[in-house]
């Protein structure tokens, strides 16, 4: 489950990125102002069939937005976001980089207590509320992963996680700035995730500690997705990215 | 397609793995092979389980570049990420042997082979220079002269002109005492015919070539894996049911295994652990390996249609951009068989090019059968496959011994590729280079 990004960025700035990327659909050419080409749909379709099935269908009623919003994505990717990693990288040593990650998991973790609680899953509220006890005392502050030496599973549970359970479907896929694949149901899910989580780091951390971490938590999260952008060899990568987000996530809903 | 010629292929396909089976003896094979999956399917899905991957750096500056090969080319909106090709490389500091790493059919320069070989050949004191296939996505927009790809020779050639034009940078940064080549599967195939290149175009005078599971015929291969494909329970149209099952499957096993093996979960050890989990059979087995190829074919002749504006799949001279559905294009697509591409687009393209040539020579000058004789005579050039290869017709092992003789090592296990990690298998690798002089 993808981590949250979305503290550091103020929802005008989200709504500004939306309007910009919501201009419309660009005018297409229309497949039926040209030769039919030697391969086509019809070949395929069984006699009493009209369209052919969409192998990897996702409900995605916004599908023009979506798409400006994902290049929108890789062109941040590029110029930003992946030079800042590159940078952390060369700075901070990997034994450094892996005790912030790991103190940004703990928060994760306090996330998947009160979401495995709100979904009453007994099993994985005492694992995650276990971890979180042993990270955060002998683990100082989350900094080193005792829990996971310890052989304790991990569990990640989000709010959008706890919609689902109750029924809740995914909804449209909705590609959110800078974040990448969600869904309307776990877009929404993640206002009181990120609304739980940053009341809990401003009790707990200093002022000047929480926005650090504020910066940092963004370029944890990048520096720790392998996905680059068009470099998986897909052609279709658009509804590749799509199909497999939703398939996880209906999947992960199931567990 | 009709359902007859589905049948037809269905039994065609079965008929050639149930007849494959019997005729495994025919080979000497490597005596004391200790790798541990003996099903040919299994081996080509799992890979090498952990306990037997050979022990790797994990500190070998394996880095990513990009390189413009056709500056004035216009790349079609669609591909509009694709400009520029990606290559991966690992430099010595000192003067050292060179090496190019070719990838296998839809693969990259940077996909889990070509890192766990180039970690192995940086670490044996290479300078390691890795490519993706010619047939994978980038390769085919940035690097492909015609963009229409799987042509033994004009893939040689663009292969040929992307080592050139790399090299033409790297020689400002470090020094090579010697160029030498590999690649498996198609890389395998292409390095063979690099190699033949190289012999009248001189840039590199190749000292060593192996070559790893190679396939003999392209089109008995890819005939091969389109069969396949009509193992997925119900056939491709249930496509979907069957990799939800699949997928289900897999994060069944995700939670029931402990939080330190998923932190690898794309990994060969995950893999092994699913499939023990799973008794997945063999049929269900060909249908991943179909599945997967067929995903990769999808996406190469979307590509190449675009590329050439053939009209094979998009209607000619219609312009896609980047915000472009691509739904109708991905369905059909992953629906058609690489052997329909063949016939229908690849052949016809360059039957142009050789207007006396019947189909099956065409076929033919499509395999390593039709440059037996330099193969023969090219004592550089050595072989590593595996007598239960899934991608070669029954009896298309024997080509090897025959034209190799000692040249070819012929192991008893592994599939397609699956044993490339196993610690015997990149010893020889490593050694099929640093042997005798370097």
């Amino acid at each position: 489950m993808m981590k949250s990004v979305l503290s550091l960025f103020s929802i005008p700035v989200l709504a500004l990125a939306l309007g910009a990327c919501s201009s419309g659909p660009q005018p297409q050419q229309q497949a039926s102002d040209y030769p039919e080409p030697i391969f086509t749909a019809k070949r395929l379709l069984p006699p009493e069939q009209e369209d052919l099935d969409d192998l990897t269908a996702v409900y995605d009623p916004w599908e023009g937005m979506n798409r400006h919003i994902y290049n929108f994505n890789y062109h941040f990717d590029q110029a930003v976001f992946l030079p800042v990693v590159r940078g952390y990288e060369t700075v901070v040593p990997s034994v450094g980089r892996k005790g912030i990650d790991n103190f940004f998991n703990n928060f994760v973790d306090m996330l998947t207590v009160m979401n495995s609680a709100l979904q009453l899953r007994t099993g994985k509220f005492l694992q995650s509320t276990s971890r979180v006890l042993v990270n955060s005392t002998i683990g100082l502050f989350g900094l080193i992963d005792v829990a996971s030496a310890m052989d304790i599973p991990r569990p990640v549970e989000s709010f959008g996680d706890t919609l689902g359970h109750y029924g809740v479907g995914q909804g449209p896929y909705l590609v959110i700035p800078f974040l990448g694949p969600s869904n309307l149901r776990d877009g929404l899910g993640l206002l009181p995730d990120v609304a739980v989580q940053s009341s809990i780091k401003s009790a707990v951390l200093s002022q000047p500690l929480n926005l650090t971490t504020t910066v940092l938590f963004p370029i944890d999260t990048r520096a720790n997705t392998s996905f680059r952008y068009y470099e998986n060899g897909s052609a279709f990568e658009y509804q590749m990215v799509r199909w497999l987000y939703s398939t996880k996530r209906k999947l992960d809903v199931k567990q | 397609m009709t359902i007859t010629k589905t049948t037809q292929q269905f039994f065609a396909g079965l008929c050639a793995i149930l007849f494959a089976s019997l005729t495994f003896a025919a080979v000497n094979t490597v005596p004391n092979y200790g790798y541990p999956i003996k099903d040919r399917f299994a081996a080509t899905v799992v890979g090498t389980p952990e306990e037997y991957r050979a022990k790797l750096p994990d500190d070998v500056p394996f880095k990513g570049r990009s390189i413009t090969i056709f500056p004035e080319r216009v790349t079609p909106d669609v591909f509009f990420y694709g400009h520029e090709l990606l290559y991966s490389v690992a430099l010595q500091d000192k003067e050292a042997p060179l090496i190019f790493l070719i990838a296998g059919t839809g693969a990259s320069h940077n996909g889990a082979k070509n890192t766990d070989m180039a970690k192995a050949f940086y670490q044996a004191g290479f300078h390691v220079v890795s490519i993706s296939s010619p047939t994978y996505n980038n390769f085919v927009i940035a690097a492909s002269k015609t963009g229409v790809v799987g042509h033994a020779e004009r893939d040689a050639e663009d292969i040929y002109h992307v080592f050139e034009m790399i090299w033409a940078e790297l020689k400002n940064e470090i020094t090579a005492t010697s160029f030498n080549v590999t690649g498996y599967s198609l890389g395998a195939f292409n390095a063979a015919f690099v190699s033949k290149l190289d012999e009248e175009r001189k840039s590199f005078n190749f000292k060593r070539v192996l070559l790893i599971n190679p396939p003999v015929s392209l089109y008995n291969s890819i005939s091969l894996l389109d069969r396949m494909t009509q193992d997925i329970p119900g056939g491709v149209n249930n496509f979907d049911k069957f990799v939800d099952k699949l997928m289900r499957a897999y994060t069944t096993t995700l939670e029931s295994t402990s939080y330190k093996d998923t932190a690898d979960a794309g990994g060969d050890d995950f893999l092994y652990k699913t499939y023990k989990a799973l008794h997945l059979k063999d049929e269900e087995l060909a249908a991943l390996i179909g599945t997967s190829f067929r995903v990769s074919s999808a996406s190469l002749v979307f590509t190449s249609d675009v590329m050439a504006d053939y009209g094979y799949i998009k209607p000619k001279g219609m312009v896609l951009n980047r915000y472009s559905d691509l739904r109708l294009y991905n369905d059909v697509s992953l629906r058609l068989g690489f052997t329909d591409y063949y016939h229908e687009f690849f052949y016809p393209y360059y039957k142009s090019e050789y207007p006396d040539m019947t189909r099956d020579e065409f076929i033919h000058s499509m395999s390593l059968t039709s440059i037996e004789d330099y193969l023969k005579s090219a004592k550089k050039i050595t072989m590593m496959g595996n007598v239960d290869d899934v991608i070669l017709e029954p009896g298309e092992i024997d080509f090897f011994p025959r034209v190799f003789g000692d040249r070819a090592t012929i192991y008893p296990y592994g599939g397609h590729c699956g044993n490339m990690s196993y610690t015997d298998n990149v010893a020889h690798m490593v050694a099929a280079f640093t042997e005798g002089t370097m």
